[in-house]
């Protein structure tokens, strides 16, 4: 076969995999990635898919997308724009153009190009592509569905199985001009549909046509080459925010000896937290699907009480629900950890889009002087620590402890380097010791906290509420008491600051712009600041992942910039509250609420601008 | 059996002051919950009594035992993870008309649906009173209090029929100034494995003094309550010559010896029947056409929660190749980085 090929060599390359919600291309876009992380490429991946189930067939609001970039350096975004959009239908390649490389490949099932898929997709002519100027653009007209019954001519399926097959072709045939090893997503079909050894049979036939398309068909579809990675040497995985943060709290259960508790509601883009501890029955987690997001957390108050890591994972709208009990947790002063998968609001808002709007209300939203240590995971795989971390104050400070992820970091996934148990930090609970002393508001006085003393202990016998109470955890009305009460929650949590990492800036130490960002966006600021150093300004990155308490040298580092600005997904929440407790600073903004994460493009547009000025 | 642990009342009391209003149900309530603690050979560091707002949610604090107030209507809720996070704990839930039924309704009905082992003490007072005074969900139609000046446009719930609704193992009531009763029905709601809700007609002396009269009052207290035992017929009537019989799917009352009715004619009471027809009939039954049932309504044997979360955990447990976080964490698809 001597067939020209076109190779092109590239340092990362993003992937957007479209088509209708029920085209399986969730499932392609992850074999794909699994696939590249497991050859030595470093992978983001972002999935961008409709709240609807399976909206109307062909509609570009049906659209269900799933971008991967891969690369031979480290990639810290799933890529601002695709270099390569596999598209299964008209209204994929309308929905997803915005997110093309300008120049980019369109791979597209020309079957699907016809008349009422054009009306579908809202087309008013028959050329899709000039409608959306993307006549610069290299096409591949590809016969999917045709191609995908003739494979399967001779199998005797139904045509609604035959159709469901026409993934494992576009995952064949994008596998093939990268290069992908067929070995892991054949061994995955197996073991899938074990139990249906015919579709095993029509899933791999049509996969492998797919892949033999490519290879024949050459002098049209050029092949590109991604070198491995040079990464830490471990042993990795690849894991997304949701399951990273079930397994760190998981790893906080071991580490102190507890057993875990998670009550909660399923709330999308959070339900895979629950999911993922419901299926971990090994591990002896004991998790609570409740009646409400209410009960949610009420169930988890009620296990911390009696002596579990009790946990509670929601989305904004639940956090809303749960804000009543959040504080009856800090008036109890019980170790609890709340997840807050944001999403996009106010309301029931874009379900499954990311946001960062829910700060403020993690942060305030609640009756009275109310507060809770918060933190932010900043990658999918590091969820896993924050949650571990979050776990870690609650129980050894006596306080709740919201862990903000979003829905980018929890569909979002990555390599991971697995730790080993062995290597993280110990937790210990402050499990009340001597019965004789024991009272239920004592404090130590460096932390403030107080002793946890639970039903099933002899002689600690005590009661707890959500009125205002004395050291013996009475009742007390006294006006004095009260606002000694409130002052001591207060300063318990500033203290958690000696548990805090001090803030660390990425870039030049010192300079012109400072970049101020939180949870998670990091890999678009990263990626950004990086951009512009290469282009020689003087600019760091300082990304927060604690925000109650901030780290001790925030002012320090600010001091340091002639210019700061705040980057977040939401209308300045960040921003406001740094005013509030760091005013000496002037902190220019740059926001943004679209439901998407930052591109780095835009970011390095507002940074230039800003230096200029 | 353990040891006989040889509790008394005085080791459930606290030092706290009693602050209910003199003369108020929640006293006798108290007392009677008290005794029937001492009296069940369960160690004291055990019991763990949950409630959310309201005059009686105020009890935790007059127990000696683990106690948490927590909020208006989530003592369900936060009683059901206690329960979950240490199944050997004996849990009571502490509400009233006002916190189960109607802040709390919903997690009340699914405290039942799961069968959780948790002793629902229900104070029924069909009044708010901790606000002063507003109709509760429990509160007759065309009542007429602070906020229904005018009287109530709604009807009220009856506290057993949403449990058999939401498919309740155990149902029982009593009345305040019925220590004894009270005590004896709130034992056999410890003792029964799932969740026991006990419903007791409680007076509120500022309020909504004399709601219950009719019933309790102890000269009609014969006439006007059956009181209902396992296995007995149902009898009531200051000569005991009153009960029950079953005709075209409704209970009569009728008098024995009178148009040839005698005593083997009077239905049955048995608790455990799971068709949950007669049991219904009972609860409803009101004055003046019947008497108000009293004692333990329904006790039917099913499956706990907390019990088929443990051996779920147990069993999964006993073959299952993950046994710590390090193995989970190298589990399915990983490789290694040279």
């Amino acid at each position: 076969m001597s067939k020209e090929t076109k190779v092109i060599e590239l340092e990362e390359v993003a992937i957007r995999f479209s088509g209708d919600s029920g085209d399986g291309m969730q499932l392609t876009g992850t074999l794909f990635s699994d696939a590249s992380a497991l050859i030595g490429n470093d992978i983001s991946t972002f999935p961008d898919y409709p709240s609807e189930i399976r909206a109307p067939q062909g509609t570009v609001g049906g659209v269900s997308g799933f971008q991967v970039q891969f690369g031979t350096r480290r990639v810290t975004t799933p890529g601002d724009y695709a270099h390569v959009l596999v598209a299964m239908n008209p209204a994929a390649v309308k929905a997803n153009a915005p997110f093309m490389r300008p120049g980019g490949t369109i791979i597209y099932d020309q079957d699907s190009f016809t008349e009422k898929n054009f009306q579908k997709a809202k087309f008013s002519t028959d050329n899709p592509f000039e409608e959306l100027q993307l006549d610069d653009y290299f096409k591949i007209p590809v016969p999917i569905t045709t191609l995908t019954r003739e494979a399967l001519k001779d199998f005797g399926l139904d045509n609604k199985s035959i159709l469901r097959s026409k993934n494992m072709f576009a995952l064949g045939l994008v596998s093939w001009m990268f290069d992908r090893p067929m070995d892991y997503m054949e061994s995955f079909i197996q073991n899938k549909f074990k139990k249906k050894p015919a579709v095993v049979e029509a899933n791999l036939k049509v996969l492998r046509s797919g892949w033999n398309y490519g290879m024949n068909m050459q002098h049209m579809t050029p092949r590109y080459i991604v070198h491995p990675a040079a990464i830490e040497h471990g042993t990795y995985r690849n894991i997304n925010g949701n399951l990273a943060t079930a397994w760190g709290l998981l790893a906080a259960a071991e580490k102190a000896n507890l057993e875990l508790f998670l009550g909660s509601y399923p709330i999308t883009p959070a339900t895979e937290v629950l999911q993922a501890l419901s299926a971990r029955k090994d591990l002896g987690v004991k998790t609570f699907q409740a009646e409400d997001e209410i009960a949610g957390i009420s169930t988890t108050i009620g296990a911390a009480f009696a002596g579990d890591l009790a946990v509670t994972s929601t989305s904004g709208p639940g956090l809303a629900l749960k804000s009543e009990a959040l504080g009856l947790s800090v008036m109890a002063e019980l170790p609890l950890v709340l997840v807050n998968v944001q999403r996009g609001g106010p309301s029931t808002g874009l379900p499954t889009k990311t946001e960062q709007s829910d700060l403020l209300q993690a942060l305030y939203g609640r009756n009275g002087e109310s507060p809770v240590v918060v933190l932010a995971a900043s990658t999918p795989s590091d969820c896993f620590h924050y949650a571990f971390h979050a776990a870690k104050i609650a129980l050894e400070r006596m306080v709740p402890v919201i862990l903000m992820t979003d829905g980018f970091l929890g569909n979002g996934s990555e390599p991971w380097r697995i730790p080993k148990m062995a290597d993280m930090p110990t937790i210990t609970p402050r499990i009340a010791k001597n019965a004789e002393t024991y009272k239920p508001y004592a404090r130590d006085e460096e932390t403030l906290s107080r002793e946890w003393a639970y039903p099933g202990m002899d002689g600690f016998q005590h009661r707890i509420g959500g009125l205002e109470k004395d050291l013996m955890g009475n009742v007390s009305h006294d006006p004095e008491n009260h606002q000694k009460m409130v002052e001591i929650r207060a300063e318990k949590v500033k203290r958690v600051v000696d548990m805090v990492p001090e803030l660390e800036v990425c870039g030049e130490q010192e300079g012109d712009l400072l970049v101020v960002s939180w949870g998670g966006t990091f890999g678009h600021m990263e990626s950004a600041v990086r951009e512009m150093r290469s282009l020689d300004h003087k600019i760091g990155l300082a990304h927060f992942n604690y925000i109650n308490p901030l780290p001790a040298n925030v002012h320090e580092v600010f001091s340091r910039f002639k210019k700061i600005i705040v980057c977040e997904l939401n209308m300045g929440q960040f921003a406001a509250y740094l005013r509030d407790k760091e005013p000496d600073f002037k902190y220019e903004q740059f926001n943004k609420v679209k439901g998407l994460p930052f591109t780095v493009h835009e970011l390095c547009e507002k940074f230039e601008q800003l230096l200029e000025e | 059996m353990a040891e006989e642990l040889a509790l008394t009342i005085k080791d459930f009391k606290s030092e706290n002051e009693v602050r209910w209003c003199p003369g108020c149900g929640d006293h006798a309530i108290l007392n009677a919950i008290q005794k029937a603690m001492a009296s069940l050979n369960i160690a004291h560091k055990d019991y763990a009594v949950i409630s959310g707002i309201g005059c009686s949610s105020r009890f935790p604090y007059y127990m000696s035992t683990y106690g948490f107030h927590t909020i208006h209507g989530r003592a369900a809720a936060v009683a059901s993870g206690v329960k979950c996070a240490n199944p050997n704990l004996c849990v009571w839930e502490i509400t009233g008309d006002g916190d189960a039924l109607a802040i709390g309704g919903n997690h009340f009905i699914h405290l039942i649906r799961r069968n959780i082992d948790i002793n629902v003490i229900l104070f029924n007072n069909k009044i708010y009173g901790l606000t002063k005074g507003q109709y509760s969900p429990t509160s007759d139609r065309g009542f007429v209090t602070k906020t229904s000046p005018y009287g109530t446009v709604e009807d009220p719930f009856v506290p057993g029929q949403l449990v058999l609704g939401a498919r309740g193992t155990f149902f029982a009531r009593s009345v305040d100034n019925n220590i004894k009763l009270s005590q004896e029905i709130f034992e056999e709601a410890a003792k029964h494995k799932g969740a026991s809700v006990v419903e007791v007609l409680q007076n509120c002396m500022i309020y909504n003094n004399g709601i219950h009269a009719a019933i309790t009052d102890p000269k009609m207290k014969k006439e006007h309550q059956l009181m209902l035992k396992h296995g007995e017929p149902m009898i009531f009537g200051e000569n005991e010559d009153k009960g029950l019989v079953l005709e075209c799917g409704r209970l009569k009352v009728v008098k024995i010896g009178e148009d040839g009715v005698t005593r083997d004619d009077i239905l049955v009471h048995d608790v455990t029947e799971p068709n949950g027809f007669v049991h219904q009939l009972l609860i409803n039954m009101a004055l003046p056409d019947f008497p108000v049932a009293m004692g333990v309504i329904r006790a039917v044997p099913g499956p706990s929660y907390d019990e088929a979360m443990v051996a779920q955990i147990e069993e999964v447990k006993s073959t299952a190749k993950i046994k710590c976080v390090d193995d989970l964490l190298t589990s399915g698809n990983t490789w290694v980085v040279e």
